[in-house]
């Protein structure tokens, strides 16, 4: 129980560190940048909005810092996280809104998909050690693991859409659609996925195999393996609840991390195929110099992190018993 | 006849060779020998290193000179084509290994010491040091990597490459200080450790040469992977624009020819061949992974033998 605690515990604290980033962050910069996206703005929004803005980031305002902070902090556990200069009148918390789903579909079914077949196949190649599997699969994963996201995303772009022209262009559906729950619509936006989905299951699969097939090759060494062996146990019953079930435990760290990167990782992808997800937007934000959308879209992004990282810990906890007994 | 002349029969350097090769102090090289993805992504490491230091050697071309025929196709004295601005695509290519290289291994070196000395010793220390620690390296971990260099980025327009450097290495060493914890605790309770500790060994000691050396196929894991991680996230920036455009690297190289629409407008070597570079460059630091579990690890030996004693 007090494990439970302490995870919470930790969930508060790292949500405060990130907030706090976010505040100090533009103030840290020579010559605070946001000056100079107030003074493009100046004249086009109104001034209350201006003003917040003018708060939120520590420009032309009288309020000390740490009134700022405190203000900032309000707003932001409240949702308040201001107006998108660049999709104005639109506060961020709408256009946020807009873009979450595609990316929290495209790039979190693709991660969990990428997570669960490639821990099977470093298991399963860990446990064959040097057979045909495993001199096969595993090598060619991790070179294309170490491929660039973006590059593998124009490469796919270059050949299935502009030489045959078999997958649309990019963006997340086709601009004649109407959208809705048809099956034509349905369809449509799995056209429109299948290439973005390739790039991110064959860039990130490879880490997976690499990490489990590796972790399970050292808990095979483990004497309750031989054990195991000894007792004549059955090969699937061994590879699966006393090699896998230990090795599986920095993989799942790994996950952790990785579902963040459902968000953020994708960012090159979403960038390269137009799709309108968080990734993209936040890239439009900075160049937009809209930092109040992008700071937001940031917070986004780390929360989703945390939420993973909390879930991992609780599962791990079911998988490891030391944990429960050492801490 | 003619008499026999004595010398070494050709078998005999053959062992001489093989005898070398299986000595204690031949086991990198044995690995490395041995493994042939370990040996590719040695020579290709290699290579790199070879067009980093000398590049002139091998393009003899200014990579910045806009003095070519523009967008020409690849001949004899253009190998790769040339760009839309004029420049020799081949020379750019030779000349971005440098950038690359460089924020690879130094990016990767600086995490892996960062990983090793936090991860290890919040595990090894346990209670509130290792509650500090693991609530340092979360609030490092849960800060994605790429969004906050993207937003650094952001802020400080053209910050230079000792920025681009500092915040690679802030973002890239968590993820291995946690996998090393995890390692490391499941090793706390073993035997050989409790024996170290019975015998009064101080507790850098324990860390450094009773712990560290069991994990030493992780930490190399862990420096190539926060190399890979380095090359991939700089390359990334770089080619949304975000890194300084008239440096000479692979990720600028790409952000020019996706700019002109290399691809589309029949100079796709110019977009590809940056791109291929990159993915080679990662694919030595992924290949080299595996020699390492070979050497680092002793456990792996004895199952080998085992396995194959088993199932002839």
């Amino acid at each position: 129980m007090s494990y439970v605690v302490r995870r919470l515990g930790f969930f508060v604290v790292t949500l405060w560190s990130c907030l706090t980033i976010n505040f100090v962050l533009p103030r840290l910069m020579p010559g605070n940048p946001a000056i100079a996206m107030m003074a493009r703005f100046r004249g086009r929004v109104n001034g209350q909005v201006l003003h917040a803005l003018e708060i939120a980031f520590g420009v032309n305002t009288k309020q000390s810092e740490i009134s700022q902070y405190f203000g900032y902090l309000g707003d932001t556990l409240t949702g308040h996280f201001g107006v998108s200069l660049t999709f104005f009148p639109d506060t961020v918390l709408q256009v946020v809104r807009s873009a979450i789903l595609w990316t929290l579909v495209l790039v979190g079914v693709t991660t969990i998909i990428g997570f669960v077949l490639g821990t099977l196949i470093g298991m399963i190649s860990g446990w064959r050690r040097g057979s045909k599997l495993d001199s096969i699969l595993p090598p060619v994963f991790v070179v294309t693991s170490a491929f660039p996201y973006f590059f593998v995303a124009l490469l796919l772009l270059l050949a299935f859409s502009i030489t045959l022209g078999w997958t649309p262009l990019g963006f997340g559906y086709s601009n004649t659609d109407t959208i809705g729950w048809t099956w034509h619509f349905i369809g449509d936006v799995l056209d429109h996925a299948i290439l973005p989905a390739c790039t991110i299951l064959i860039t990130s699969i490879g880490g997976w195999i690499l990490t489990m097939r590796n972790n399970m090759i050292t808990t095979l060494a483990e004497d309750y393996v031989r054990m195991a062996r000894a007792k004549g146990l059955s090969p699937a019953r061994i590879m699966m609840d006393y090699a896998g079930r230990n090795a599986i435990l920095p993989n799942l760290t790994g996950f952790a991390m990785s579902l963040g990167f459902v968000v953020s990782g994708a960012i090159l992808v979403e960038y390269v195929f137009s799709y309108p997800g968080l990734g993209y937007m936040l890239l439009e934000a900075v160049q937009n110099e809209d930092f109040a959308l992008m700071q937001t879209l940031f917070l986004l992004i780390t929360v989703a992190v945390l939420v993973a990282v909390l879930v991992v810990d609780f599962v791990t906890l079911v998988l490891d018993p030391r944990t429960r007994s050492e801490r | 006849m003619a008499t026999v002349t004595v010398g070494p029969p050709p078998a005999r350097v053959a062992e001489l060779v093989a005898r070398l090769k299986s000595g204690t102090a031949g086991n990198l090289g044995r690995a490395l020998l041995g493994n042939r993805k370990a040996m590719a992504g040695s020579v290709l490491l290699a290579f790199f290193a070879f067009c980093a230091l000398f590049p002139r050697v091998l393009a003899a071309d200014n990579p910045n000179a806009e003095i070519y025929a523009r967008g020409a196709a690849p001949s004899a004295a253009h190998l790769l084509g040339t760009t839309s601005y004029g420049q020799d695509v081949f020379a750019q290519l030779i000349w971005g290994t440098r950038q690359s290289l460089v924020i690879a291994l130094v990016v990767g070196g600086l995490a892996t010491v960062l990983s090793v000395a936090i991860g290890v010793t919040a595990a090894y220390l346990g209670g509130i040091a290792d509650d500090l620690l693991s609530l340092f390296t979360d609030v490092f971990l849960v800060i994605p990597a790429f969004p906050l260099i993207v937003v650094i980025a952001a802020y400080s327009k053209n910050g230079g490459d000792t920025i681009l450097i500092a915040v690679l290495v802030a973002t890239g060493w968590s993820y291995g200080a946690r996998q090393l914890r995890s390692q490391a605790l499941s090793l706390r309770s073993r035997d050989f450790l409790v024996a170290a500790k019975l015998r009064g060994e101080r507790r850098w000691r324990i860390i450094v040469f009773e712990i560290l050396p069991t994990m030493t196929s992780l930490i190399v894991a862990n420096f190539l992977g926060a190399a890979l991680y380095a090359v991939l996230a700089a390359a990334g920036l770089q080619f949304i624009g975000l890194g300084n455009p008239s440096s000479m690297s692979w990720g600028t190289m790409l952000y020019w020819a996706e700019n002109n629409e290399a691809l589309q407008a029949g100079m796709p070597l110019w977009a590809i061949m940056p791109g291929i570079a990159i993915a080679m460059l990662g694919g030595a630091f992924s290949l080299l992974n595996f020699a390492f579990d070979e050497i680092g690890n002793p456990a792996l030996r004895p199952v080998r033998r085992a396995r194959v004693r088993r199932d002839p």
